[in-house]
Order: C-alpha cells, then sequence, then structure tokens
C-alpha cells in the first residue's frame, strides 16, 4: 500500500458550501475509505456517506477525533472571510482554529498529508505590486489586518509544520475569488448591490475561480501527493467596470474616501457588505495571479476561465434591463 | 457576439492572446457592405458599434489590463492630434526596432510631465503597428484616473517580474532608466542624460536575451521648461517635484498647455545582448559597463539628433 494515498480524509469546515462539495466529491472516490466532515454547525445539506463530527477545530476536541479515526489526511477548508460575524470572531476561527488543528495534525503519527485552502488576499492589493503575482512574490505592503492578516498567519503556521513534520506532504492553495451558483462572499454580496459603487478613478484587475474547478482542484491534491503553494484562478483577467457591463449591473463611481462611509451605511440600514479596508483596496488596485505551476504540476487548466466564471455566477441572477435595452439600441446598424 | 470569447486558452502562463485590432478579427456578420454607404455614415456606424462594444463590456484585457480596443479608439487618438500637429515628431531610424519579438526600447526621459512616453506609444502604435508597453513609476499608478487609464494603454509598474513577464511574451517594452532624475530635472540640465538607474533594465534584458534599442527623444525638453522647483509644495502633495515654469503657474490652466516644440525620435541600431549570455545578469561589472555603455550611446545620439533639429520650436 502506497504510504501516501488518502484513506481517511478530514474536512473542516464542512457545513459550509465549498467543505460540503469537496466532502461530496471526495467520498465518490472509491479509493479513499472514510470522510470525516466537521464543523462548528450543523450541515444543512445531506453529505451522504461523510460522517459528520460536530466538534469545534479550536478546541482539543479536533484532536481526539484525528487520533481516534487514524485520519490520514487532512483539508483545511474552514477559513472565513468573515463580514457575517464580529471580526473578532473570525480571527479566532481562522487564526486559532488553524492552530490548534495543525498542533492535533503535528501529534498524529497516521497523518500523511495536509491541503490547506489559502487565498490570494496574501499578497495584499497595492500600487507598488508587480501585475502579476507568482507563488514566490511577497506581498509589498504585508497585509496589516482582516482577512488578509488571517492568511498569512495561517500559512506561517503551515509553514512551521511543514519544518517540524518533513514526512508529511504539504499543499497551500491560494485561491482567487471563488465565483459560482451558490457562492455566498463578499464579493458576492458586493457584486449583488442594486447599483454597485466603485472606487472613482480606479479600475481594478481581477481573477475569478469557478467553485468546480476549486473543488477539482481540491480532489487532486487530496488523491495525488502535490507539495507546495499554488495559486489557483481561472484563465484570463476581467477589469471590474468590464466585468459589471458583462453582467448588466449599473455601477456609480465614488470617491474611495467616500466609499466606506456609503458601504457602512449600506451595512447597517440595507443589510448590504461593509467595505472592509481589503476590499476597498482590492476594488483600487485589483490583483492577478499567475498560475502556470498548477497548470504544470496538474497538467491540467480550469474548465471555467474568469470570464466564464462570471458569466456563470451572473446568469442565475438575470442581467439588469436598462443597459441591455440601451445597448441594443445603438447597436441596430 | 460573443463567439470569440469562447476561444481556448492556448498560452501557458495563462495570458490570453489579444488581436491588435479585435474589431477586425470580429466574427459577428458585417454589415452589408460598408463601401456601399458615405463615409459619415460609416464613420457613425463604427464609433456606434464602439459605443456598443464598451457598454456592453465586449472587448478583451490582458493580464496587465491593456485593453488594444479603447486604446487604439479614444486613447492613443486624442494624442495623435498633439503627435501630429503641435510637436510635428519625425521618426529616425524606424527600421531598427525589430517588427516581432521582445525588444527593450531604453530612451532619454525629459519634459516634467511624461508626454514623452505618450508620443513614443503613439510612434511605434502608428508607424511600426507595435503597442508599445512602457515600465512606469509606482507614483504613476497611485494617481486616482492616470492609474488605470496607464494599465488599459498597455503600460505597467517598472519592477523586474513585470518586464521579464512583458519580454517573454515578445511584446515591445519601453523604459526610461532616468526616472524622475531625468524628467524632473531644470531646464539648463536639458539633454544631460542623468544617472541611468541602476542598471535593472540591463539585467532584464539579458535574463529575457532581447535587444536593447537605444532611443533618443529631442523636443520633450521645451515642453514645460522647469525653471524652478516648490520642494515644500511637492512634499505636500506627495509629488517628486512641483515644477515652475514661464507659463505655469502665472497663467493657471493656460500654463499647462505645452509649448509647441519641434520633435524628434530616433531611434539607434538595436545593442544584441546575447553574446552575454543570461548569466551575465548576474555579474554587476558586466551589468555597470552595459549600463554606462547604453547611457553613452543615448547620449551621443541625443547630441546628434539635437544638431540635426535646429531650432526648438521651428
Amino acid at each position: 500500500m502506497p504510504s501516501t494515498a488518502a484513506r481517511v480524509v478530514l474536512v473542516t469546515g464542512v457545513s459550509r458550501f465549498l467543505g460540503a462539495r469537496v466532502a461530496n466529491t471526495l467520498q465518490a472516490d472509491p479509493g479513499i475509505e472514510r470522510v470525516i466532515g466537521v464543523d462548528t454547525v450543523p450541515p444543512t445539506t445531506s453529505l451522504g456517506r461523510t460522517e459528520f463530527v460536530r466538534v469545534d477545530i479550536r478546541t482539543p476536541g479536533i484532536a481526539r477525533v484525528i487520533s481516534s479515526a487514524g485520519v490520514d489526511t487532512v483539508v483545511h477548508l474552514s477559513l472565513v472571510t468573515g463580514q457575517a460575524g464580529p471580526r473578532a470572531k473570525a480571527k479566532e476561527l481562522n487564526v486559532i482554529g488553524t492552530m490548534q488543528l495543525l498542533a492535533a495534525c503535528q501529534r498524529s503519527p497516521d497523518m500523511r498529508k495536509l491541503v490547506v485552502r489559502s487565498s490570494a488576499a496574501v499578497y495584499g492589493s497595492s500600487p507598488r505590486d508587480p501585475a502579476v503575482f507568482t507563488e514566490e512574490d511577497e506581498a509589498v505592503e504585508a497585509p496589516a489586518h482582516g482577512f488578509a492578516k488571517d492568511t498569512a498567519e495561517v500559512e506561517g503556521y503551515v509553514r512551521g509544520l511543514t519544518r517540524r513534520r518533513s514526512d508529511l506532504t504539504v499543499s497551500v492553495l491560494r485561491f482567487a475569488n471563488f465565483l459560482g451558483p451558490g457562492v455566498d462572499s463578499p464579493l458576492t454580496r458586493y457584486l449583488a448591490m442594486p447599483v454597485v459603487p466603485t472606487v472613482l478613478g480606479f479600475d481594478p484587475r481581477l481573477q475569478f475561480l469557478h467553485t468546480d474547478d476549486g473543488v477539482e482542484v481540491l480532489r487532486r491534491m487530496t488523491v495525488e501527493d502535490h507539495p507546495g503553494r499554488f495559486n489557483v484562478a481561472g484563465d484570463g483577467v476581467l477589469l471590474l467596470s468590464q466585468a459589471l457591463r458583462r453582467a448588466g449591473r449599473p455601477y456609480v463611481p465614488v470617491p474611495a474616501q467616500s466609499i466606506a462611509a456609503f458601504g457602512e451605511l449600506g451595512r447597517r440600514f440595507g443589510g448590504m457588505p461593509a467595505f472592509s479596508p481589503e476590499l476597498l483596496r482590492w476594488l483600487m488596485h485589483g490583483r492577478v495571479l499567475d498560475t502556470s505551476r498548477l497548470a504544470a504540476e496538474l497538467s491540467w487548466r480550469p474548465k471555467y476561465g474568469s470570464e466564464e466564471a462570471f458569466a456563470d455566477h451572473v446568469s442565475g441572477r438575470g442581467r439588469g434591463v436598462l443597459l441591455d435595452r440601451l445597448a441594443s439600441v445603438i447597436g441596430r446598424d | 457576439m460573443d463567439a470569440h470569447h469562447q476561444e481556448p486558452f492556448d498560452e501557458v502562463d495563462g495570458a490570453r492572446v489579444i488581436p491588435i485590432r479585435p474589431d477586425a478579427a470580429d466574427p459577428s456578420p458585417p454589415p452589408p457592405s460598408p463601401r456601399d454607404r458615405n463615409p459619415v455614415e460609416h464613420a457613425l456606424a463604427s464609433g456606434l458599434s464602439f459605443l456598443r462594444r464598451r457598454l456592453t463590456g465586449d472587448y478583451e484585457v490582458d493580464e496587465f489590463g491593456f485593453d488594444p480596443d479603447l486604446n487604439a479608439s479614444v486613447l492613443l487618438p486624442a494624442f495623435r492630434a498633439l503627435y501630429e500637429h503641435w510637436f510635428r515628431v519625425e521618426l529616425l531610424g524606424l527600421e531598427n526596432v525589430p517588427a516581432k519579438g521582445g525588444a527593450l526600447i531604453v530612451a532619454n526621459h525629459s519634459g516634467t510631465v511624461p508626454l514623452d512616453g505618450i508620443m513614443l506609444s503613439v510612434a511605434t502604435h502608428d508607424h511600426l503597428d507595435r503597442p508599445l508597453r512602457l515600465l512606469g513609476a509606482d507614483l504613476v499608478y497611485q494617481v486616482p484616473v492616470l492609474a488605470h487609464l496607464a494599465r488599459k494603454a498597455g503600460h505597467t509598474l517598472a519592477c523586474p517580474s513585470d518586464a521579464a513577464r512583458l519580454l517573454a511574451k515578445d511584446e515591445l517594452v519601453g523604459v526610461f532608466p532616468e526616472g524622475f532624475k531625468g524628467i524632473g530635472k531644470p531646464y539648463g540640465d536639458r539633454y544631460k542624460l542623468q544617472r541611468f538607474g541602476r542598471g535593472g533594465f540591463v539585467e532584464t534584458a539579458l535574463r529575457a536575451d532581447v535587444p536593447i534599442i537605444p532611443c533618443a527623444i529631442v523636443g520633450a525638453e521645451e515642453i514645460y521648461p522647469k525653471i524652478a522647483d516648490l520642494k515644500p509644495l511637492a512634499r505636500l502633495l506627495g509629488l517628486p517635484y512641483f515644477p515652475i515654469t514661464p507659463t505655469f503657474p502665472l497663467l493657471g490652466a493656460a500654463g499647462l498647455v505645452p509649448l509647441p516644440s519641434k520633435w524628434l525620435i530616433r531611434f539607434g541600431e538595436p545593442m544584441p545582448l546575447a553574446d552575454y549570455g543570461p548569466e551575465a545578469a548576474d555579474d554587476p561589472m558586466t551589468v555597470f559597463n552595459l549600463t554606462d555603455h547604453v547611457r553613452e550611446v543615448v547620449q551621443q545620439m541625443l547630441y546628434e539628433t539635437l544638431l540635426r533639429r535646429g531650432h526648438p520650436f521651428l
């Protein structure tokens, strides 16, 4: 028996969208004996043969699950982008949860492999960054707060574990923003606003990843050995203005100083997303990833480019009528 | 109309192949023989179809944010009048720029406002049919409006990884190694090359194995003669300098009109670096020597072209 083949897989954050999708994909693989899903809340959808264990990864309970089930592969997906609840709670879940999980992994003699869902947010967004990030690039301005800082810290702890347990196969995946039917994130809530505010004088370059492709990458990383850090994003680049035009969504450029206040009002009275400083920076300077390392490692390209992922995301929501009509009027030649 | 968006992505680095003129490759059914129409109607139709493309987002950008459609239809035409009628730019040594393949144009920088970069990109677009990808200071990407227009015009930040990426895609890359020292120098120092940075451009060209094309731009020095510099105000605004010219700020907004100097842009013979090999990029002495050599060549070309021009405004 090859020592690195995944037999017992533990998926964290299984009650959330990505976790549930990954667990469902992994349990369809006959080579995997058991799939164990953990989360703090029970799953809303059926998980099939995935065994659900309600455990908070911030507690030592997770170590007992890992050792008693003889888990050999951990797929860590429970990083939350926050914004739904208080920031301190999200940070606790991300950073303390990961520390506790990694401590349990280090202890367990059965552990073979760790797959971590990280984020392209580790690169930050600034006008002094290179146009395209490779895995070797580091943020010019290190993320100082929010989700980006969490991911940077999580990656730091993962590096620590890799150092101490050199026998583990550790894959860190830096995902671009997920889009696709059913995805709920600060980005999708932003895009769903009735009139989308953009930052006056800036038009960021954006990349999106379709969840289908994200799940496929996570599956490949789990059942095969691909150690290292990898950028994961759909091919191609969209400008924010272009994406919004294609979606037929009306948008209004707002000066950067007032957009935060604007967003705060929307959050308080309209249940809309708040503009965290990192979202604001991303909306100003954007971020593009070089995905050639992943493509070479897996000999695989995402099925959906950034553009198709975006189109698939908005297709379920219906285009705005006004722009369509305007375009069809002047397009008649 | 979305048919050409479904093209397979055939480049390994995730970049899209962008046709230089995407409207020419548009597979949508052509309007019934445009020759039958009168020119006004034709212009109106193409203007409307451009507007429709903009409104529906039906255009492509590359990973740097370069938008060839917008660049060719809006950004360059805005400066073409300045290029043709105000500065009356004359090009010399155009045959020295390769028609395809990566190359690094190294030019002098002057004029207080970087119009020389814009004129150079009009020149390569109109006369070589190649978009120029300039490497700019990070200040450009902090300023609202300028930040995204610079990217849409095909330019990017001056950093080794962006330059290497562009050259690997066989693009024509332009760089002003003098940076702010060159563009912000006082009028009295005109046509005197400043220090050529730290030779990063030579390292990049060596690693990418592309020729360096020296380029002398004559005429930009006279457009906004900088006679003084308000340093405290510049510091307050976060600018590298705050220029005082004979007309600015004396004449207010009218002082922003550049003086109509006569421009000459000369491309020198390509300097092939293949003999050195990419490993020479790690040898600082070779890099310093090559940097000095390029600087001397550009300086020499500047003096020659200056003599050839004669009167600065005629």
